[in-house]
């Protein structure tokens, strides 16, 4: 068992992950039928499938909100199916961000306030450096006028941009994205594709996007393909569109 | 944000504030719920205090007197029974066998704040043609003013009492006509007499005590009473007035002396005193359980409608217990807040009281005050149950899966 966290070992693992779900019955219906995927430092990978595929349930185990049934699930080389609940949240706060499809930030606070959530639970309270931080991060995804504002005063794809800023206020190694561009028009959508990508090639973060936008993935780098709970493929993207207008010209 | 704010705080205000009717809701009925708290517990305390000080300004705590005399029993005999009726005994006035000894005894217990040796008896107080039955009360001035606040209820010339001296009440003063400088002839059954000028004129808002009590010193008394150098009783005060039948059977238990307490003797006003209270505490009781009933459904519809949030914040790192307190937190500000809000209310309430209820010539019907312990206690107490209120629906937030709350 690889304890250690070392550079060498990939961000993620998953080896032989099983997800099943008590339905009331006797039968047990089982969802993820045991996953084996790696993922590396400074990976773009697009996770699709069909709708029913269980994506997002194993973006949800990845992302520790869940509990796999079977299987082991190593975070940064670490081992997680021992860890208790504390020690899954603090793993969870720091090394892995999430982007959900909707936008889901907070609606009590404002911009600022929101991408630096993840901070503020891990540190237990505000200190002045941490503004610096929210207010960078806010420039990143160029929405820096726009800090002070409440979360529900901005667009749909100025939301998404706050939650990306959020999912990277702890530095994570990885970033979860459940169809971030799910809601958003073709434009806006297309701007938050291009920003996971910066923040992938600029900080080196690995990202796994689900997706079931063909376009989208193929503009990543890699594409796991999920049907009934199984890989039925995982290929390298050896030509990734590199722009949006690439994209739209191929389509 | 403050930097000194820990998250937990931060986020509970917030929330307070988006659900902001309902956060408004909830602290208008702690506000209503804590100002009639206040305002009853401020009242009773008055009313009690006031009561009190009616009946018991005139009255010791508590007064040992020496036992009573009874008859003995008729020894039997074997073989027969012996027709007779026993009589009871008159009681004759006597002292307190060696009261002095008796007294720095009792003044040791712990709880006793004060305590007087009295000489009491009845007597005739004649001027003129005038003659009144009177109690003859004899006190040492310096001691027996701290038990009992005659120097308060003088309404002409002084309290404290020397060799020939009377203070007397003003119902007396008026049925003989005497002032202060006047002359009266003080007599007892046995024949004793002295001439007394009378040197104070007292009013205990009481006909009965103005009429009959008259004070003079301990030396007189013993004279005109026939007990030279004795004591027919120990007067005494305690701390807390409501210990006062339980030091009563100490003291009674230690020297073999009957002590009453102020609460046998007025058993009936004591009770009406104990139902208020009761009654109080029962208002009390439930006031706080709907306030806390209201904070608790409040934040149960919140945690609901805030799943979603609470799923998202669970995602970014927040721990449970995080999530716990947050909840927690908010009970208790919504407690606070009421309790701050309701004192200010109860405050107004007494001071309209005090407004409507006064005696004719305008003069207020008893006097309100309000301990700043009061408010207090409303304040802890209110943030308390706030607190407690939100346990229930606070566990139910820590424990949401985060899962199935952002799938919502």
């Amino acid at each position: 068992m690889a304890d250690a966290t070392s550079d060498t070992a990939p961000v993620l693992r998953l080896a032989g992950v099983h997800k099943s779900y008590a339905t009331g019955t006797k039968v047990e219906l089982e969802v993820l039928h045991g996953i084996d995927l790696a993922l590396d430092h400074g990976e773009f990978a697009a996770l699709i499938g069909p709708s029913g595929s269980g994506k997002s349930t194993l973006l949800n185990v990845i992302g520790l909100l869940d509990q796999p049934t079977r299987g082991r699930i190593f975070i940064d080389g670490r081992e997680t199916s021992s860890l208790d609940d504390r020690e899954v949240t603090r793993l969870r706060g720091r090394s892995i961000g999430f982007v959900f499809q909707y936008s889901c930030l907070l609606p009590e606070f404002t911009a600022a306030e929101n991408v630096l959530m993840p901070i503020l639970a891990n540190r237990g309270r505000p200190d002045p450096e941490m503004r610096e931080t929210a207010e960078t991060l806010l420039e990143q995804v160029g929405l820096g006028p726009w800090q002070d504002h409440m979360a529900t005063d901005l667009s749909g794809g100025q939301q998404q941009r706050v939650a990306i800023a959020r999912a990277l206020a702890m530095r994570p190694a990885l970033v979860l994205a459940d169809e971030p561009t799910g809601n958003l028009d073709t434009k806006a959508a297309d701007e938050v594709f291009d920003l996971l990508r910066s923040v992938n090639r600029s900080l080196g973060t690995t990202f796994l996007i689900v997706t079931h936008d063909p376009r989208l993935a193929n503009r990543c780098d890699r594409i796991v393909e999920l049907v009934d709970g199984r890989i039925v493929s995982d290929r390298p993207n050896l030509h990734p569109v590199r722009h949006s207008s690439d994209a739209e010209a191929i389509a | 944000m403050n930097a000194f704010v820990p998250f937990e705080c931060i986020a509970a205000i917030r929330f307070m504030r988006e659900g902001l009717i309902q956060t408004i809701l909830i602290i208008v009925g702690v506000t209503l719920g804590v100002s009639v708290i206040v305002f009853m517990s401020a009242l009773l305390a008055a009313l009690q205090t006031n009561l009190f000080r009616r009946t018991l300004n005139y009255q010791a705590q508590i007064v040992i007197l020496p036992p009573e005399e009874v008859a003995r029993p008729l020894r039997t005999f074997s073989g027969g029974t012996i027709a007779a009726r026993v009589q009871p005994r008159s009681q004759r006035l006597q002292p307190i066998d060696q009261w002095q000894k008796v007294q720095e005894q009792v003044a040791r217990l712990p709880g006793v704040v004060a305590i007087t040796p009295i000489v009491s008896g009845p007597g005739f107080a004649v001027r003129g043609d005038a003659n009144k039955a009177v109690t003859i009360t004899g006190i040492e001035s310096e001691t027996y003013l701290r038990v009992i606040a005659l120097a308060d209820k003088i309404v002409a010339g002084k309290a404290a009492v020397t060799t020939t001296d009377i203070v007397i009440g003003i119902e007396l003063a008026a049925d003989l006509g005497a002032n202060i400088g006047d002359k009266l002839r003080l007599t007892t059954a046995s024949g004793s007499a002295e001439t007394m000028t009378v040197t104070g004129i007292f009013d205990f808002g009481n006909k009965s005590v103005n009429e009959r009590n008259v004070y003079i010193a301990l030396r007189d008394a013993q004279n005109l009473l026939d007990l030279a150098g004795g004591a027919s009783a120990i007067e005494l005060n305690v701390r807390d007035p409501f210990m006062a039948e339980e030091v009563a059977q100490t003291i009674a238990a230690a020297t073999g002396l009957e002590a009453d307490s102020w609460i046998k003797t007025n058993a009936q006003f004591f009770s009406a005193i104990s139902a208020q209270t009761l009654s109080n505490s029962f208002i009390r009781f439930f006031v706080a359980l709907t306030a806390a009933l209201g904070i608790a459904s409040v934040l149960v519809v919140s945690v609901v409608q805030k799943s979603r949030e609470i799923g998202i914040l669970r995602a970014m790192g927040t721990s449970r217990g995080q999530v716990l307190r947050l909840f927690l937190i908010q009970g208790a500000l919504m407690g606070l807040v009421g309790s701050l809000f309701g004192s200010a209310m109860g405050w107004l309430f007494l001071d309209f009281w005090r407004g409507i209820a006064k005696n004719p010539d305008g003069t207020p019907l008893f006097v309100v005050t309000v301990e700043p312990t009061l408010f207090l206690m409303a304040a802890v107490g209110a943030t308390l149950i706030g607190t407690l209120a939100a346990i229930v629906p606070a566990r139910r937030a820590a424990r949401l899966d985060p899962v199935v709350a952002i799938r919502g």
